[in-house]
């Protein structure tokens, strides 16, 4: 079974460790970037494969090269086999679209088609949950790939190895009483859900996890980032400049506003129900929307 | 039928009993499986802290595992003293001939330390025979076919089958209350311990117990100073930390309705110990722990079908007055077990291991050890309570005050005879009255004032680390009659403190009142002293789940 799952470097948005300036805008320079948090659980979804299936995992992302470090965090905390790193200036300000493309043609870069491609549910930084799908659609119109079925919000994965299907459980409207189950044949692309768990029954199962996990430890802590990560640029992937990165991208940022505070951080007065003026010009203030203008 | 996970061995438990048994079973080539519900080896496991090497045994902790010593226990012990207390009154005695008596080496252990380091070795050691360790993995049951024991269930595995399983899952065996070996059922077979881990850096250590840094002491400590209940204290020097705690018969901690953690508190605030803290006191870890009494409860055949007991799972913890040994006898019986299979499965008949065990353990000494032949003979008689009285009056009177004098000596020779102490009864009068009034008669007044306060149970509690899962306890009768004992006997529990386990309640009905016990299992350490005293269904939470000792 070989394996690949998709993954980003986001903006670090845990406590203690994003940094925003005055006006509330994200600070990169000072702010850490890490894997995508939802991708860690794709991976996950990858290894549990690997552990029962046996196979190969491979880690693949678009980026700069400090995404190299990104990938070497995947590795550690989770597993890779290997590392790929899809990067140069002419992929740079991609939109999902062109990063699919980009991705999709990496994909098929690769010596070997996966059987299984992994996405998390949409990054920390961007929120679209695009870029999986959108690749999976780029695969279907690539004629040197093999189409294949998108299973989203994946929350529990087998594989029947010798059927070559994949028997998914999704949660259906984010209420986990809403749970369906279904089945595709293989390869395919799986999207995990944030709800995602690995489930280990057997022992011989935490036995390989256990191995597997000392392993890839070793070997992202040994990693030379220089050596031991494959990266392509545009060249490498005979990929068009203008079909990617800014010029590729469809979508157009025409300006950025905030978000409106929440309610609980709007201002409020406080009255007292026993004080006659403030209750009048409170329904004094309701007044106004009674009448449905 | 159905297709279970086969393993020739399943060890449950990675103490080191488990550690042993499952080691040698790889080193005979068995391809073993250990489980271990901790989330590390040794998270759940507390010991008092003395680690024996025993001349006389088969097997020893740095035989199986070679550089234990160096990396994964605290400071040898050489040094042995009881210090036998009236008040302020104070009589040491050596007993450095009893503790070096058929002692090849002596350490003081933290569990934490000691077991996880253990574990790292036999996952090693396993994993080449195609098994390995796993943790955070709750065994809950025996799994049989046609009424016999084929194998073991669990919380978060399916059903695993193995030739042989091996129960070193400690003193609140599940696996051996499931195979009817062992029951919960009498306070009198038990002791409980409470332990405090106190923070001293060991240049310190050095300085106040006047030893160097690979030297350690072991104090024990009797008298009147635990209001009446039976038994005693303990303390040992770790590398930078210092264990002390006490240990008495359930029954008697159950009858007097004493509070544990009051009677450490009254062991750790008492004069004689300003000379180690010198005002000063930082207590790392709070625990608890029941100790089967070898005497009466260790099986003399601890085994049924594939099911082998080993360790503290088949009550192997000889306690007897000062001598308190316990993981020495499990790391013997792991190495005896896995010896017996091993033996057994060469002879085509793997089926055998569980005599083949017994006799093991009967011709190695090890049953002598833990039930002394002595004991038997002469509990009838000095445990009644005519004799105890008897002595008792005879100890009070001037008579047996000049005696006591005059053979201070001979007193202090007695305590170091392993074969007068196998004969130990356990009675009021040889726990409390005898050093009582040794600590009287023959003992020097402590000046010193013992200024220290010891944290408040809340605290205590508090500072463990817990893993909160569904309440793994149920209590089934709550009516005060059945129950109540509880709530003081528990030693994350107190009268009148609402933060514990066990809490009293008055309930009114149509104006009758009715005192009721309820319970909160989340403070819980997992000891299983309601398992005794209270009327409960009692399991271990799931694996991973539950307290997490850090220093054990």
């Amino acid at each position: 079974m070989h394996m690949v799952t998709l993954t980003k470097g986001v903006p670090d948005f845990r406590e203690g460790k994003v940094s925003f300036d005055e006006d509330g805008h994200l600070e990169r320079g000072k702010t850490p970037t890490v894997m995508n948090p939802n991708d860690k659980i794709a991976l996950k979804a990858a290894l549990q494969t690997k552990v029962r299936q046996g196979g190969t995992v491979s880690l693949m992302s678009m980026g700069p090269p400090g995404y190299k470090e990104v990938l070497q965090e995947g590795m550690e905390d989770v597993y890779a086999d290997d590392l790929y790193l899809l990067s140069d200036r002419e992929m740079g300000a991609a939109d999902t679209w062109a990063t699919a493309m980009t991705i999709a043609t990496g994909i098929d870069q690769l010596e070997e088609e996966p059987d299984l491609i992994f996405a998390g549910f949409k990054t920390a930084d961007g929120e679209t949950g695009h870029t999986g799908p959108q690749t999976n659609w780029c695969i279907d119109i690539n004629e040197d790939l093999t189409d294949r079925p998108i299973i989203t919000h994946v929350i529990s994965l087998e594989i029947d190895d010798e059927e070559e299907t994949v028997r998914a459980k999704r949660l259906v409207e984010g209420d986990i009483s809403e749970i369906e189950t279904v089945e595709a044949d293989l390869p395919a692309f799986i999207v995990t859900d944030p709800e995602f768990e690995p489930s280990y029954r057997k022992a011989d199962h935490r036995l390989k996890y256990k191995d597997l996990r000392e392993e890839t430890q070793e070997r992202a802590e040994n990693l030379d980032l220089d050596e031991d990560v494959t990266v392509w640029n545009h060249e490498d992937l005979n990929l068009d400049p203008d079909f990617i990165g800014l010029d590729g991208s469809p979508t157009i940022v025409s300006g950025v506003d905030p978000i409106p505070k929440g309610p609980s951080e709007r201002e409020a007065t406080m009255i007292d129900p026993d004080d006659e003026a403030g209750m009048e010009s409170v329904f004094e203030e309701l007044n106004q929307y009674a009448a449905g203008d | 039928m159905t297709e279970y996970e086969h393993y020739e061995a399943v060890v449950v438990g990675a103490g080191p009993g488990g550690a042993t048994a499952a080691a040698t079973l790889a080193e005979q080539g068995v391809e073993t499986l250990v489980l271990e519900r901790g989330v590390d080896a040794g998270s759940k496991n507390v010991s008092g802290g003395l680690l024996y090497a025993e001349e006389s045994a088969p097997y020893t902790i740095d035989n199986v595992f070679p550089g234990i010593r160096e990396a994964a226990t605290e400071r040898p012990v050489d040094d042995h003293y009881i210090h036998n207390i009236s008040g302020n009154k104070v009589k040491t005695f050596d007993l450095g001939e009893l503790h070096h008596h058929d002692t090849e080496w002596c350490d003081a252990v933290l569990r934490r330390k000691m077991d996880s380091w253990l574990a790292q070795r036999v996952h090693e050691k396993t994993r080449e025979t195609g098994g390995g360790l796993l943790t955070e993995v709750r065994v809950n049951g025996l799994l049989r076919e046609g009424g016999q024991i084929v194998g073991v269930t669990l919380d978060e595995l399916d059903p695993i089958t193995a030739d042989i399983i091996i129960a070193a899952d400690g003193v609140n065996s599940e696996l051996a209350r499931d195979a009817g070996l062992m029951d919960w059922d009498e306070p009198e077979e038990w002791f409980q311990g409470v332990k405090a881990v106190v923070e001293m850096d060991p240049e310190t250590i050095n300085d106040r117990f006047d030893i160097s840094d690979d030297e350690g002491d072991a104090h024990l400590f009797s008298g009147d100073l635990f209001d009446g209940v039976r038994g005693g204290g303990f303390l040992y020097t770790n590398e930078s930390s210092l264990s002390i705690g006490t240990v008495f018969h359930l029954d008697s901690i159950a009858d007097e309705r004493a509070e544990p953690h009051e009677l450490l508190d009254n062991l750790l605030t008492h004069p004689l110990m300003d000379q180690w803290f010198e005002g000063e006191y930082e207590e790392r870890e709070y625990s608890a722990k029941l100790v089967p009494d070898s005497k009466k409860v260790a099986h003399p055949s601890p085994h049924r079908g594939r099911l082998l007991l080993v360790g503290d799972a088949a009550g192997q913890m000889q306690a007897q007055g000062p001598v308190i040994k316990g993981m020495n006898h499990a790391v013997t019986a792991g190495g005896l077990a896995a010896e017996a299979f091993a033996e057994a499965k060469a002879r085509g008949n793997p089926d055998a291991a569980g005599n083949l065990y017994e006799q093991k353990l009967d011709a190695e000494g090890v049953m002598e050890k833990l039930r002394p032949p002595r004991y038997r003979a002469t509990r009838a008689l000095s445990e009644s309570d005519a004799v105890s009285n008897i002595g008792s009056k005879l100890l009070d009177s001037p008579v047996g005050g000049v005696g006591l004098k005059l053979f201070g000596s001979v007193v202090e020779k007695a305590y170091n005879s392993p074969y007068l102490l196998g004969m130990i009864p356990d009675t009021r009068l040889t726990y409390v009255d005898v050093p009582t009034r040794i600590g009287e008669v023959l003992g020097s007044e402590v000046v010193d004032e013992n200024e220290i306060e010891p944290p408040e149970l809340d605290d205590r509690i508090g500072d463990l680390t817990y893993n909160v899962d569904d309440p793994h306890i149920e209590v089934l009768d709550n009516s005060f009659e059945a129950s109540g004992t509880a709530v003081t006997a528990c030693p994350v529990s107190a009268q009148g403190f609402g933060g514990g386990c066990y809490r009293e309640e008055t309930i009114k009905t149509n104006g009758s009142e009715k005192k009721k016990v309820s319970l909160d299992t989340q403070p819980c350490v997992e000891c299983g002293t309601c398992a005794v005293v209270a009327d409960t269904h009692w399991e271990h939470p799931s694996g991973g789940k539950g307290v997490e000792f850090k220093q054990g």
